[in-house]
């Protein structure tokens, strides 16, 4: 049977449909309603300017890590390990706004180029103990992220902890200087903003029109034949991840010097593991990444003021997401199913 | 005096390791029949909230077990389908799942944070615990510890001792052979995957229904990770598996012990060890490592140890069978 022309248009829109039923049951089961419910995520992300900004400012350290994950996912590798490059940035950030004192730009300047010097150094690790230690990264990664944690509890509960004693709560709010400007009263930073549409620009640039992008792809799809055309895999993997990690390290900073204004205990908000469903609902397709990233974002905002309405666990956002990206995994490419055969299929064959 | 201390440390060690004991074994089925279900951390945190949820309304540990592997073999069949019959990637598929697995614990299990439910009693073995050291150490525990210790030895037998094991074996290394000599490799893929699904549920619920205070929130967030990086650790071998939850047991429980004789150093430091020993334990099973330290050993010694220090995964592992 051969599909019919109206079943493939709609057909991206299954799993989106999906996921909604399947969190509009979760919330049945709770005993919450649904119109309720979702209306207050909608007015959570969108209901006033400042939540507005809200929502933009939380998307931007999300679409600067997804963008560095092009560049790794089109190597072929998985940067699990970005959760800590994130955090390492942010670190990197703290300890120049902590220990150093120059003209807001200067600081800037150097809490900047400290926070992607952290990230790429996150990143070099889980790729040098891929490449020389046998390591798959995703292990080496994850290992790094759960370290990167540890690293920041020490920090706040010992060297950087406040004056008035160590908790785990956080360093000392930084000086004026050290952060990065904002718009009005909110945490948007619209420097932060033109820093990462830079990186996207840079990025799609890169992987569409250079010979390195053509090697990263060459790797991903076929890393021995991609070594015997001459590609040095290893340099190559290891450019990946560091760039990859200098954007993540970029976010760590903006989480730092924009979101909050201090080193907090839970720093990077799962933005790293957002940014890998990010890009895989993205189907690594360029220009779909800023956008999902902004969904994500105004999702998992306004859940926060779901919680607060309904008492539910704010992890209905992440149910959401997460749901979304497995049924478009699954689902989402009709052919695959085999429910029809719309003669794709005999291409594959020759 | 010291004797019966040690004897206590080694027993709890036991006990404490028996959940990852579990978790390893089923990983361990799966990954042998050449599919990885990366899925472990969410779906043992999503098990052992359903087990205790389960448990705890019904009153009865066995529904609770029986609840946590239907979760665990549920969240593997979406390995097992979106691989084996879409062909998508089982790294993606099982991240998604990593990740859904948490929230949907977190969510599901909102209402039942930190409530007093029912606990796997201990039960010694008459006659059998009696006997010196062997006695305590393994039966003077509770079922979890008997149940781990059983499916260690029995998951050894069937892997590499018995007719189906062969079989199971050949579709993660040579899949195409296995079909060709008429081992039907998908249902193969299937069922195991399924089982160390099931296994890996039960994983769970054995740390949520080991407690008086059974479920919070991210209760065993990050073992399932651990547990994945020993299977490779163990060879994918049961036994050599099991000796490497034990260890990993111990090398925590060594943490716990030191803290207060060393309060000086920060906490933070002690639980950073699991993690500086996988990465360690990793690079050491899986590059050129291990050859130096082989030839720092004497002549005799070398084999053996450089047996004992190289894996290699099963052959077809992570890939799709091509059947047309």
């Amino acid at each position: 049977m051969r599909a019919p022309q109206w079943v493939l248009r709609v057909w991206p829109f299954v799993p989106i449909i999906g996921a909604l039923l399947f969190t509009t049951l979760l919330l049945v089961l709770f005993g919450a309603s649904p119109l309720e419910s979702f209306g207050a995520i909608i007015e959570g992300a969108f209901g006033t300017q400042s939540k507005v900004l809200s929502v933009v400012a939380f998307w931007i350290p999300l679409f600067l890590a997804s963008t560095g994950l092009l560049l790794t996912f089109k190597a072929g590798l998985w940067n699990i390990g970005i959760e800590g490059q994130i955090i390492l940035g942010s670190i990197g950030a703290s300890w120049v706004a902590l220990n150093l004192e120059a003209p807001s730009a200067v600081l800037i300047t150097l809490e900047i180029m400290a926070a992607m010097a952290g990230g790429a150094l996150w990143a070099l690790l889980v790729g040098l103990l891929k490449t020389r230690g046998g390591v798959h990264e995703i292990f080496g990664g994850l290992a790094l992220n759960n370290l990167a944690i540890l690293l920041t509890l020490f920090l706040i509960s010992g060297p950087w902890q406040p004056p008035e004693g160590g908790s785990f709560r956080g360093t000392p709010p930084f000086q004026d200087a050290a952060l990065l400007p904002r718009f009005a009263e909110s945490r948007f930073s619209p420097l932060s903003l033109l820093l990462t549409v830079v990186a996207f620009t840079l990025v799609a640039i890169a992987l569409r029109n250079t010979f390195w992008g053509l090697k990263l792809k060459a790797l991903g799809r076929n890393a021995r034949s991609a070594f015997l055309l001459g590609v040095s895999s290893e340099r190559e993997a290891l450019f990946a991840m560091m760039f990859c990690g200098a954007l993540a390290g970029l976010g760590g900073a903006v989480r730092v010097l924009s979101w909050f204004d201090s080193l907090r205990q839970s720093i990077s908000g799962n933005i790293g593991y957002l940014a890998l469903l990010v890009v895989m609902l993205s189907l690594f397709r360029l220009f779909w990444v800023p956008l999902i990233s902004f969904f994500f974002s105004a999702v998992l905002i306004g859940s926060i003021t779901l919680q607060l309405r309904t008492q539910l666990h704010s992890s209905l956002g992440g149910i959401l997401t997460g749901v979304l990206v497995l049924f478009v995994l699954l689902f989402g490419d009709s052919k695959r199913l085999g429910l029809f055969s719309d003669g794709g299929d005999a291409d594959v064959r020759e | 005096m010291f004797e019966s201390e040690l004897i206590g440390v080694i027993s709890s060690i036991l006990l404490l390791s028996s959940p990852l004991i579990i978790a390893v074994v089923g990983e361990t089925f799966t990954e042998r029949v050449g599919v990885v279900n990366l899925s472990l951390d969410g779906s043992m945190l999503l098990s052992a909230m359903a087990g205790f949820v389960a448990a705890y309304e019904t009153n009865s540990l066995i529904l609770g077990f029986l609840g946590a592997a239907a979760v665990g073999a549920f969240f593997a069949l979406i390995v097992a389908f979106g691989s084996i019959q879409l062909r998508q990637s089982q790294v993606a598929i099982g991240f998604v799942l990593t990740l859904l697995g948490d929230d949907l614990s977190a969510f599901l299990g909102q209402n039942y944070t930190r409530l007093p439910g029912p606990v796997v009693q201990k039960l010694p073995i008459p006659i059998l615990k009696d006997i010196p050291i062997i006695g305590p150490i393994f039966f003077d525990q509770n079922v979890i510890v008997y149940f781990a210790l059983l499916l260690v030895a029995f998951s050894w037998w069937w892997i590499f001792r018995s007719r189906p094991g062969l079989s199971l074996r050949s579709a993660g290394e040579r899949p195409d052979a296995a079909f060709a000599r008429g081992v039907n490799v998908k249902r193969m893929r299937y069922f195991y995957t399924l089982l160390g699904g099931a296994l890996v549920g039960i994983a769970g619920a054995s740390y949520s229904l080991n407690v008086k205070i059974g479920w919070i929130e991210g209760l065993t967030r990050g073992l399932g990770w651990i547990a994945l990086a020993i299977v490779i650790f163990g060879g994918w071998s049961p036994v050599r598996g099991a000796i490497g939850a034990v260890l990993f047991g111990a090398a925590k429980n060594l943490a716990t012990v030191l803290q207060p004789t060393f309060p000086q150093v920060s906490v933070v430091a002690f639980n950073a060890i699991p993690w500086i020993l996988m990465i360690i334990v990793l690079v050491i099973v899986g590059s050129e490592f291990s050859e130096r330290l082989v030839a720092l050993a004497p002549k005799g010694m070398q084999r053996p140890l450089r047996r004992f220090l190289r894996v290699s995964p099963p052959m077809a592992l992570g890939t799709e069978l091509d059947e047309r």
